[in-house]
């Protein structure tokens, strides 16, 4: 016991003072041992067990007292044995948690006592005791690395005390028993750890590269980084620190996937795992192991991110992952497993491409060429201590392999499924890949690509192996004999022994995947599908009933889409019977959840036919007839079914056009919630169209809608807000909103934190409304601020986005940008700032904007450094943000104190955006060009950005249509006239031209702007000539008379100025 | 003749009437044209019979071709359900009340009816060895089993797992009643015996 419990088990490496105990398999099956030897010690060795413990083993016990029976005193925190040793001591005491036990005979009581909590206890008392051996026989048991002299001792014992011959007699037969245990034990974890893998620094460092090479940012990239914490290598290959090296440990990554938080990863030579993590300001790796250990960084990958396990079938390596694999007892299993489960369809592929296999693991077999360790093992991450004696019984493995092959092949071909025997023969064998690999081996090592030209016909299976994957491993269930069974009834049976099959079945509980599946893999699905198409309508009830509870599973609904299930349900909408129409409805509505059944369902005219299902009698008449009811229920699952289909938008386009509208407005009415869910469901789904958007504003169900927020359901609540959200798009709606008192429930539901999808929902429509003035006002009315405010940390992405969305709606207003400041909004919405998704950017850099429109605002947005944070959005790839960040960076320069200082402060930051103007998104150029316009009243940024070639760039842009651009480019070129000569640039660029045409624009913020750009290039003689020669004066002399004083003076100024030269060069020539 | 005729709708006015309130789901007129049909297929039979009703033969027929049933056991069973008083044939008012069942009967209706049919020798309850009998030609025969009657004795089992409540090997009048309450599709479970609402 001694012995493996210092080897085997596995203590947490980490961990200071008394070890833990770590949970891993083998610690289990370690455990699980000693309580066996433990609990039927007393009853196999009566007079060892009542042996007296050298010392007490003592532990912490989550026991209570209570639990103690006879022979026990009893009382409310202790206990203590009658039984005593011979000095009077209890042999068994417990006190507050602490108990001491002297005897087996106690230890198997307490085992006893403890039921479910066995393992915890044992547990406990190992963990206590790190040495049990002495401290039930003595110290000089004690368990000592490498030496092993307690026999001899025990002799000597003996020897010594011939009196006390009894005791000692007993102790011989303890230690004996004791260290017949240890060997067990020791043999037992030396089973397991001869499964388990060693990684080396070679197989991750591999592993890495390839990871690394199926990063990026896009969404087909598997991950967005993988990194080792520390660049160093040491000689031996391992990045790990010395003192972490010596537990097994080879480096530590930071992986970044694309769905989940960042993954730190030890890798060890045990295999990979999760651990703390870096805490970044300290420096610190939390080295202590968090998640299971993992053969590989795929497999954990594959556990981790789910984009990660979609996406890697879609690499070419999809074979190099399965001989990776290091579960090679357990995988072929699967891969038998896959071949049995396959429909008769499948099949046949899959023998096909165990053929293709076949001569490779021959070759193998029969050349029987010396295998060598060759770095192909390496390469594939395959146990690394590839010994030559580890190859042969692999070799030898596949040989096996061959012969229980050809026996479950010839038995598959006779029957369907084979039995059990069949099955459990084919276990032992390694996968097939794995054979091909060994095929290989003598092949000269290392060509990735080679592989990748093999997995093509791979790939789109492995879509099936992946969510086959948790099934196998385990035997079968009972329930899938069974319900092969009455697959067989369903097939062979006339309508009574189909309808007794079909009842049978259904109370399986079809909710479980393993029924589900079984149905599927017995040829079930087939058989249910084909009664559809029957006549008989109880079998069509019995068979609709058990699909509509199966196709929740998306295996199946695939399964049922493909072969062709949907079309007869569609055709089964025609029947007369409603309860029919009902559940074929309703299985729809569960099929259509992906986007090639939904094509199914508008090909074969399902669409149609569902909205006919929508026409029933308004419900809103307490009594009604049993057939009215039955039509309300007929309509609800079409409404169902719909909801589902509406997520394309083909489909939304069909409900429209099979009239669908005005069928769902009239049902909105329904006083029931189980009806008005799929309705507005539906709604909000196809409310993304303008066409459905208008017609729900002309509908007049804005109303309805507005009505449901206060209804007492959630989900309800939800999609009625997140139909607003998108309806509100529209002006008319949000008035509408407003007019029906919507705004008020609104804001009620903002503080509905817990249902996040609700909360999104809500603060989404609240962000629509709020770009109505009348609306802001309302929502300062309802104090929605303060709340919105409330909600600026700790929330979901999709809520943040809509929260801030709505906050720079309301900032539009002077008094609720005051709001904003005296709730604390200001500091949360620039920490957002640093955050990564666009969407929210784009909002954040908008509300951050609007706040800095208040020069209080402005003096925290400094403070925290804001206008850095916003500058560094220029970087940002999206051209959305960039433009976003840009206009909000205006009134930040307008209203900071030392905004040039600051600006300039930024290393590069000039040049950043200088160069931005090179950017073909109008958006961009527009705020950009604003924002150069504010730049440049600094004089020494101005001379910046002209070194950075400001003049040419904005000149190149003036033949611009555009009249947003023209505003601001015209702003900007009047301000970076002041600096030096770039008056005489802007001429020589040939920017006065085309400014000039500017004024014959019908926007008269243009005209501001260009007169004023006109003004200052008119300082410049030449540029007079080119406005005269455009015919500016003209233009402008009619500007002069508007009612716009800034117009008017630089106009007039202009106009001066061409006059003047004009003068002059008359008084040059003629006087 | 025509005193005859006018003596015949009187009585077939009263008689019509008096069994529209026995058949609760049948209206006068309903009843009238039942009465018509019923003397139309009496008249039909032989001299001998015509005082007694509508023997099985006839009833079979009508069963056969109007309501496609086909096996002859249920046939039977049906004509014993609407036999009440069980000499043999079916009265005017067997007749009535037997179609009311039949026709538009409501589920405890349809239900009592059904276990009637099914429960084969009338002891008030449907044994295994019944349902075997109803059920041994469900199945299409396999030549690859080597007991072609296990499958349907493994039906009768599932059969029983399903319907037999309170365990006692076999079904009682409330075994079948809470059943088809459960699931209506077990109304017919051993053999179709009502018309079918086809699709």
């Amino acid at each position: 016991m001694g012995v493996a419990l210092t080897r085997a088990a596995q203590w947490t490496t980490a961990g200071f003072g008394t070890g833990k105990l770590e949970i891993t398999p083998l610690n289990e099956s370690i455990l699980q041992e000693i309580i066996a030897f433990v609990e039927n010690f007393s009853s196999k060795h009566p007079k060892e067990s009542s042996l007296v413990f050298k010392e007490p083993l003592q532990w912490t016990t989550t026991l209570e007292p209570s639990r103690f029976g006879s022979g026990y005193e009893v009382s409310k925190l202790s206990v203590t044995s009658v039984e005593t040793d011979k000095d009077g001591r209890p042999l068994l005491r417990l006190s507050a948690s602490n108990i001491e036990v002297l005897s087996f005979s106690q230890l198997s009581t307490i085992l006893r006592v403890a039921q479910d909590k066995k393992l915890r206890e044992v547990q406990a008392c190992l963990e206590a005791n790190r040495d049990p051996v002495a401290k039930i026989l003595g110290a000089s048991y004690a368990t000592v690395d490498g030496e092993d002299y307690s026999v001899l001792r025990l002799l000597e014992k003996v020897k010594q005390d011939d009196d006390a011959n009894h005791d000692a007699e007993f102790e011989m037969k303890v230690f004996l028993l004791i260290q017949q245990l240890d060997m067990q034990l020791m043999n037992n974890s030396l089973k397991q750890i001869s499964q388990e893998v060693r990684l080396s620094p070679a197989t991750v460092k591999n592993e890495v590269e390839l990871l690394e090479s199926f990063c990026g940012e896009e969404q087909e990239a598997v991950l967005k980084s993988v990194e080792y914490t520390s660049d160093y290598e040491f000689s031996n290959g391992c990045r790990a620190p010395p003192w972490r090296q010596v537990h097994g440990e080879i480096c530590y990554l930071k992986i970044k996937p694309h769905d989940t938080d960042t993954l730190y990863v030890t890798c060890s030579t045990a295999g990979v795992f999760l651990n703390g993590g870096v805490d970044e300001e300290k420096e610190k790796t939390d080295y202590e192991r968090k998640s299971e250990v993992y053969k590989d960084l795929v497999n954990l990958l594959k556990q981790r991110s789910s984009h990660f396990a979609q996406n890697i079938v879609k690499q070419d390596f999809a074979v190099y992952k399965e001989p990776l694999s290091a579960r090679q007892q357990v995988d072929p299993v699967d891969a038998e497993e896959e071949g049995q489960t396959q429909r008769s369809g499948d099949h046949q592929t899959k023998r096909a491409h165990e053929k293709t296999l076949q001569p490779t693991s021959q070759k193998m077999t029969s050349s029987k060429k010396k295998l060598e360790p060759s770095l192909k093992w390496k390469t594939l991450g395959l146990p690394a201590q590839s010994e030559q004696s580890d190859l042969k019984e692999q070799s030898e493995n596949g040989k096996r392999r061959k012969t229980g092959k050809d026996d479950t092949e010839t038995e598959k071909t006779d029957k369907k499924l084979p039995s059990p025997k069949s099955k459990k023969r084919a276990n032992f064998p390694p996968s097939p890949l794995h054979a091909k690999h060994s095929g290989q081996i003598s092949k000269i090592s290392g060509v990735w690509t080679e592989e990748f030209s093999e997995s093509s016909s791979e790939s789109e299976e492995d879509e099936d192996q992946l969510d086959r994957r948790q099934e196998s491993s385990t035997d079968l269930p009972s329930e899938y004999w069974q319900i092969q069974k009455l697959v067989k009834y369903l097939k062979g049976g006339n309508q009574t022994a189909t309808v007794i099959a079909l009842c049978s079945m259904r109370d399986f509980n079809l909710a479980q995947e393993t029924c589900q599946l079984a149905i599927r893999d017995v040829g079930g699905l087939e058989v249910l599908i084909n009664l559809l198409d029957t006549d008989e309508i109880k079998c069509k009830i019995g068979s609709l009933k058990i699909l509509k509870e199966i196709s929740r599973n998306s295996q199946i609904r695939r399964a049922i889409a493909g072969f062709g299930g949907l079309q007869m349900m569609v055709n089964i909408l025609d029947s007369p019977e409603k309860k029919l129409k009902c559940l074929a409805a309703e299985t729809i509505a569960n099929v259509a959840k992906f986007r090639r059944a939904r094509r199914t369902v508008r090909k074969h005219g399902g669409i149609k036919r569902l909205v006919g299902l929508l026409d029933c009698v308004p419900s809103d008449s307490a009594n009604l007839t049993p057939e009215q009811e039955k039509d309300i229920e007929v309509a609800r699952c079409g409404a169902l079914a719909l909801w589902s289909c509406s997520k394309s938008t083909r489909n939304k386009e069909a409900i429209r056009k099979a009239g669908g509208i005005p069928l769902l407005a009239r049902l909105l009415k329904s006083p029931h919630e189980n009806m008005l869910i799929p309705v507005v469901g539906t709604l909000q789904e196809c409310a993304s169209e303008q066409s459905y958007r208008t017609a729900i504003q002309s509908e007049k169900m804005i109303e309805d809608l507005v009505k449901n927020l206060s209804r007492d359901n959630q989900e309800l609540q939800m999609h009625c807000a997140s139909a607003i959200f998108k309806c509100a798009e529209e002006k008319e709606t949000r008035e509408l909103v407003r007019q029906f008192d919507g705004l008020k429930p609104l804001v009620t539901l903002l503080s509905m934190s817990e249902n996040k999808q609700l909360l999104a929902a809500a603060t989404g429509a609240i962000w629509k409304c709020s770009i109505s003035l009348e609306n802001v006002a309302k929502f300062q009315e309802y104090k929605a601020i303060d709340l919105l405010v409330g909600l600026l940390t700790d929330q979901p992405e999709e809520v943040l986005v809509n929260v801030v969305g709505a906050l720079g709606e309301c900032a539009q207003e002077q008094s609720n940008r005051a709001i904003i400041r005296k709730c604390g909004g200001i500091q949360p919405l620039v920490s957002l700032l640093t955050g990564t998704n666009q969407a929210l950017l784009i909002n954040v850099t908008k509300a951050v904007g609007a706040c800095a429109i208040d020069p209080e605002n402005m003096t925290i947005i400094d403070r925290m450094d804001g206008l850095r944070l916003l500058w560094s959005l220029f970087k940002n790839p999206n051209p959305d943000v960039q433009a976003s960040a840009a206009w909000a960076i205006c009134p930040c320069i307008e209203n900071s104190k030392d905004a040039g200082e600051v600006v300039r402060s930024f290393v590069g930051g000039l040049e950043l955006i200088v160069n931005l103007l090179k950017s073909d998104n109008k958006e961009v150029l527009a705020s950009v060009c604003a924002a150069i316009a504010k730049i440049a009243k600094d004089e020494e940024n101005l001379a910046v950005i002209t070194d950075h070639g400001v003049v040419a760039m904005l000149a190149k842009l003036t033949k611009t249509t555009d009249d947003k651009l023209r505003r601001y480019l015209a702003e900007a070129i009047g301000n970076c006239c002041m600096w030096g000569s770039n008056r005489m640039s802007f001429g020589e660029t040939g920017a006065v031209a085309p400014l000039v045409h500017y004024l014959k624009s019908s926007d008269t913020m243009v005209h501001q702007a260009t007169s004023v750009a006109l003004f200052q290039l008119s300082k410049d003689a030449n540029n007079c000539i080119t406005m005269h020669e455009n015919g500016a004066v003209k233009l402008l002399l009619s500007l002069v008379g508007s009612t716009d004083e800034v117009l008017q003076e630089a106009a007039a100024g202009c106009v001066a100025n061409i006059r003047r030269l004009a003068l002059a060069n008359e008084k040059a020539r003629y006087g | 003749m025509a005193e005859g005729s006018v003596m015949s709708r009187k009585n077939l006015q009263m008689l019509s009437e008096s069994l529209a309130k026995v058949a609760k789901h049948f209206n006068k007129k309903e009843v009238k044209c039942l009465i018509r049909l019923y003397n139309d297929l009496v008249g039909e039979q032989s001299e001998r019979r015509m005082g007694a009703g509508l023997d099985r033969s006839k009833f079979r027929n009508i069963l056969h071709n109007t309501f496609g049933m086909t096996d002859d056991m249920i046939m039977d069973r049906a004509f014993r359900a609407f036999d009440k008083d069980n000499d043999g044939f079916i009265s005017i008012k067997e007749w009535i009340e037997g179609l009311s069942v039949f026709l538009r009967g409501t589920l405890d209706e349809r239900i009592k009816y059904c276990f009637d049919v099914y429960d084969l020798n009338g002891d008030g309850y449907i044994s295994r060895e019944e349902m075997f009998h109803m059920l041994k030609n469900s199945l299409t025969k396999q030549p690859t089993e080597e007991d072609p009657d296990e499958g349907i004795k493994d039906l009768v089992e599932i059969t029983l797992k399903k319907m037999d409540h309170d365990h006692d090997g076999r079904l009682s009048f409330s075994d079948f009643e809470k059943a088809v309450r459960d699931e209506e599709l077990l109304l017919e479970a051993f053999g179709s015996c009502l018309p079918d609402t086809k699709v």
